[in-house]
């Protein structure tokens, strides 16, 4: 069954990070997903630039609004995410565990999948 | 990440706008520094213990704001309290206050906060050292090791600095369009010179972090202001330009130019993010000259090699520039484009007007001595390369220059054998 694991965190916090502190949460986080991608269970991850980097396409009017910025203006932003292979809620949980222990702070959201295309892409 | 880190981490993001909220509290920048200060004194050791709070901004807005009014009240300062419904409200209620603070000050109280450090009778150096001071809450140690000069100078530095702010008028009034509009401005040019300040570093590796604290600022700065073209467009430049730290130098320390840098070693995190705001600032076509200046870093980010670099283009770009700002500098940069399109004679054509305007400018020399090479013309060029060498900033300017005044002997000697 797939699971995504949503990264949630408060952006200003996160590119807050020296260099150094960056590349020392990717290193531990590295370690975790080596572990998935091992036991066969690591799908598409993917980590995503700041939300002032995004635009929002409103669907509310006709034709649509281009909007500067999130969906959502909350506290903690949508940081990137996973998507795993795994038996069930249970275990996408323990998986949420161990990336929680590596990179604090947060909050991981566990949503099943339910229409999953992989990489179609030419050549990807 | 160990939990010291990470309240640090949390501390620092939140401090713009917790000293930003504080200032607008107590109307007055020791007052709201100090706050500040106590408030993460508190959070050392109650973070750890109860973890972190909900929303660590709000939570040191309130304990900070509670902490000085205790201190004003034992200093039997009663006359200095803010109004009475400020401070009817000292329960620990983090939530509702969470509540109230939501978004709508924070904009105006950032904006305040940095805009205060870039009061016009301040001089560059003191502007920046006090956004690094009040805004990032570098110390003073480590501002004073970026500029190469003592604490204790430093310390005073910015202690001069604050009485001038002082004395000027701090607008507390929530400002209309016009004066939001011009104090983001007056902003954005002092983030701008934040990072000018690290970029012009060499070796200094406490002066390059400014690079990094610049790029904080501005998207702090874009966060607050989300559909602002002109801060889009500064936050692109910034970190497409920082984006080739790595690439700048080579080896030895010395200057590695444009065309001759390893690509590989640009950042592409970096260029990624710099690219997708300038996409997003040119939709909304109200050019400026951040977003000019961030597309023309774009076309060098844009070119996988030297020569796909699109130089009519660039060349285009400096022409509008040069209609926003009339700047020999930028007639100076454009040159660099027209040797490309129509060869080093054309380029020198167009900046030998500048001389006057440029006769204490480094680069001016450095690129006028590198066409006169070009153009075979080799007593002119040591000369420009003599008067840049006199003017260089840093070792590293020095060394490049004299690079080419080594290269301009060799040919000399193979030329008389």
């Amino acid at each position: 069954m797939l699971y995504t694991i949503l990264c949630y965190n408060d952006e200003d916090v996160v590119w807050s990070w020296s260099k150094e502190e960056d590349a020392a949460v990717m290193a531990r986080l590295t370690a975790v997903q080596d572990r998935l991608v091992k036991a066969g269970k690591m799908g598409p991850s993917l980590r995503l630039l700041p939300t002032t980097a995004a635009t929002t396409l409103r669907k509310t009017e006709d034709p649509p609004l281009v909007i500067d910025g999130p969906f959502a203006e909350t506290k903690e932003q949508l940081l990137g995410f996973y998507v795993v292979d795994v038996a069930g809620l249970d275990e996408a949980l323990d998986i949420a565990r161990e990336l929680a222990a590596a990179n604090p702070g947060g909050a991981y959201e566990v949503r099943p999948v339910a229409v999953y295309h992989p990489d179609r892409r030419a050549g990807a | 990440m160990t939990d010291i880190t990470w309240i640090r981490a949390s501390v620092t993001a939140a401090r713009p706008r917790a000293v930003g909220a504080l200032l607008r509290y107590f109307r007055d920048l020791d007052t709201a520094e100090e706050a500040f200060q106590e408030a993460c004194l508190r959070a050392l050791k109650s973070w750890p213990q109860n973890g972190p709070p909900r929303d660590p901004t709000a939570w040191l807005i309130l304990v900070g704001r509670n902490a000085a009014l205790d201190g004003l009240r034992r200093q039997g300062k009663q006359e200095a309290l803010p109004p009475d419904e400020v401070i009817s409200d000292l329960d620990d209620a983090e939530v509702p206050m969470a509540e109230r603070l939501d978004g709508s000050h924070y904009r105006d109280d950032v904006l305040r906060l940095l805009f205060i450090c870039c009061h016009p009778e301040l001089p560059d150096t003191q502007q920046i050292a006090l956004a690094l001071r009040i805004v990032s809450g570098l110390s003073v140690k480590q501002i004073a090791r970026a500029f190469l000069v003592s604490e204790a100078a430093m310390e005073q530095r910015i202690t001069r600095a604050k009485a001038r702010i002082a004395r000027a008028d701090i607008p507390f009034e929530t400002p209309g369009a016009a004066d939001r509009a011009e104090r983001l401005a007056a902003v954005a040019a002092m983030i701008y010179l934040v990072f000018n300040e690290g970029y012009s570093a060499d070796d200094n590796s406490a002066r390059a972090h400014l690079c990094e604290e610049a790029i904080r600022l501005a998207r702090l700065l874009l966060r607050l202001f989300q559909t602002e073209p002109e801060i889009m467009g500064l936050t692109a430049l910034l970190l497409l330009q920082h984006a080739r730290a790595a690439a700048r130098l080579d080896a030895e320390g010395e200057i590695v130019l444009i065309e001759d840098q390893d690509r590989g070693l640009w950042d592409g995190k970096l260029i990624a993010e710099g690219l997708a705001l300038i996409d997003k600032a040119m939709r909304h076509r109200q050019p400026g000259p951040y977003q000019i200046q961030a597309a023309i870093a774009a076309l060098h980010a844009r070119a996988a090699r030297p020569e796909d670099t699109d130089w009519a283009e660039i060349d285009a770009l400096y022409a509008a520039l040069e209609r926003w700002q009339r700047s020999p500098v930028v007639t100076l940069n454009r040159a660099a484009a027209v040797a490309k399109l129509r060869g080093p004679a054309a380029a020198l054509a167009m900046i030998e007007p500048l001389a006057e305007r440029l006769a204490g400018y480094f680069y001016f020399f450095g690129a006028k001595g590198a066409l006169l090479m070009q153009l075979g013309r080799a007593n002119e060029a040591r000369a420009a390369f003599d008067q840049a060498i006199a003017l260089a900033n840093t070792p590293a300017e020095a060394a490049h220059i004299r690079r080419h005044l080594d290269r301009l002997a060799r040919e000399n000697a193979s030329v008389s054998r």
